[in-house]
């Protein structure tokens, strides 16, 4: 979860309200060094897919520049699958209204 | 219509990139995208500012629709290949559009972005210059595409699909998750239509499953394809999809995309509603 600015992190929720949005967002991190992308780097060309509780697709964002994605859902469990050249990584999470669950993955 | 002569592979698009007949149209719901980065030689299209007709809620008039591919250098007789991001949403909707003014040879990579990211082939950022042609449309062909009355006249005689996401069709979110849950109209569905969501029609990587497959995903759900049948979504893009999947690569003439939507059902006043599963 986001604890401060300097925590990575999904996007900035600035402007976003967060009564009315069930926000679930974050950061694909590069793990692992037997390529030539550093450890720890953002995964500029991922894409992220949501699934709902019955692993059905919700939606899906590529990353950003930073190596980053953001949602907006509905409150309860959903599934992010995430995809990257080589790599797969799923991530199971609960989302609530009012809290944006922030999340960093590292794949 | 078939896989044959409407969809191409990476493999295809990768060997006729400087094909002197080919145009290569990238259209993008984040249309920052091309930007960062595209298939060599492709051009862009808006969907808002070049495909919308910006006053009134249509299509562009055939009149701008061939000023923009007369400006974009695309003749009558050119082989235009369209991909995007988000699996193709925007860019089947720019195909069902490409068909509605009568386009002879237009074709959809597989797997667009996606697809062609996970392969790790390469993006530029060159802007090609094309060379301005006079290109003549076709009236509108409105056989592929379902306005508002006959949809409600469709309601329990005619297939529905609605091709959006279970928790759209179900009432619980008003648009896809990746965008802010806003909107005028109200949630839901309509009544009689069947949830066959956009996504069961493509793999993981966002190609398309096999013929075999996708009719099972059809007729697995009791859809009868020989009844006239109404694809519709949101905003009409992910329907667009879905009408590719059954018009052009099952080859099921009588399929319509109603682009104006939820965004138009769900604001009509008085008109039947349903929700839930």
């Amino acid at each position: 979860m986001r604890t401060c600015g300097a925590t990575p992190g999904g996007p900035s929720l600035d402007g976003i309200d967060l009564t009315k949005q069930t926000v679930i967002q974050g950061v694909i991190l590069k793990e692992g060094e037997n390529d030539s992308v550093p450890n720890g780097a953002p995964v500029t060309n991922g894409h992220v897919r949501l699934l709902d509780a019955s692993g059905e697709f919700t939606a899906e964002v590529p990353t950003n520049l930073e190596g980053q994605f953001r949602f907006f859902a509905a409150p309860g469990s959903w599934t992010l699958v995430v995809q990257a050249p080589g790599a797969r990584v799923e991530q199971a999470l609960i989302a609530a209204q009012g809290v944006p669950t922030d999340l960093v993955i590292h794949i | 219509m078939s896989r044959e002569t409407s969809l191409v592979t990476a493999e295809w698009v990768a060997s006729n990139l400087n094909n002197p007949s080919v145009v290569i149209v990238e259209v993008d719901e984040d249309t920052t995208l091309y930007a960062q980065g595209h298939i060599e030689n492709a051009i862009t299209f808006h969907w808002r500012d070049d495909l919308q007709d910006g006053l009134i809620r249509d299509l562009i008039s055939k009149e701008k629709f061939e000023a923009l591919l007369s400006k974009s250098g695309i003749s009558n007789d050119s082989t235009v290949v369209l991909y995007g991001g988000n699996n193709n949403w925007f860019a089947t909707y720019a195909f069902w559009y490409f068909k509605v003014y009568g386009h002879a040879d237009v074709r959809l990579l597989d797997g667009g972005r996606k697809r062609w990211e996970l392969d790790a082939r390469p993006f530029v950022t060159e802007v090609p210059t094309r060379t301005a042609t006079r290109y003549v449309a076709k009236d509108r062909d409105n056989s592929i595409r379902a306005f508002r009355d006959e949809v409600v006249a469709a309601i329990g005689t005619k297939n529905i699909v609605d091709v959006r996401s279970p928790a759209e069709f179900s009432g619980e979110l008003a648009a896809p998750a990746h965008l802010p849950q806003e909107g005028g109209q109200i949630k839901g569905h309509i009544p009689t239509a069947k949830n066959i969501p956009w996504s069961k029609a493509a793999n993981e990587d966002g190609t398309f499953k096999s013929d075999a497959e996708l009719k099972e995903i059809y007729q697995g759900a009791g859809v009868d394809l020989s009844v006239d049948t109404i694809a519709y979504c949101r905003i009409g893009e992910r329907s667009a999809f879905s009408w590719f999947v059954l018009h052009e690569l099952l080859g099921v003439n009588n399929v319509k995309n109603y682009d104006g939507s939820w965004t138009e059902y769900g604001s009509l006043v008085g008109v039947p509603v349903a929700v839930g599963a």
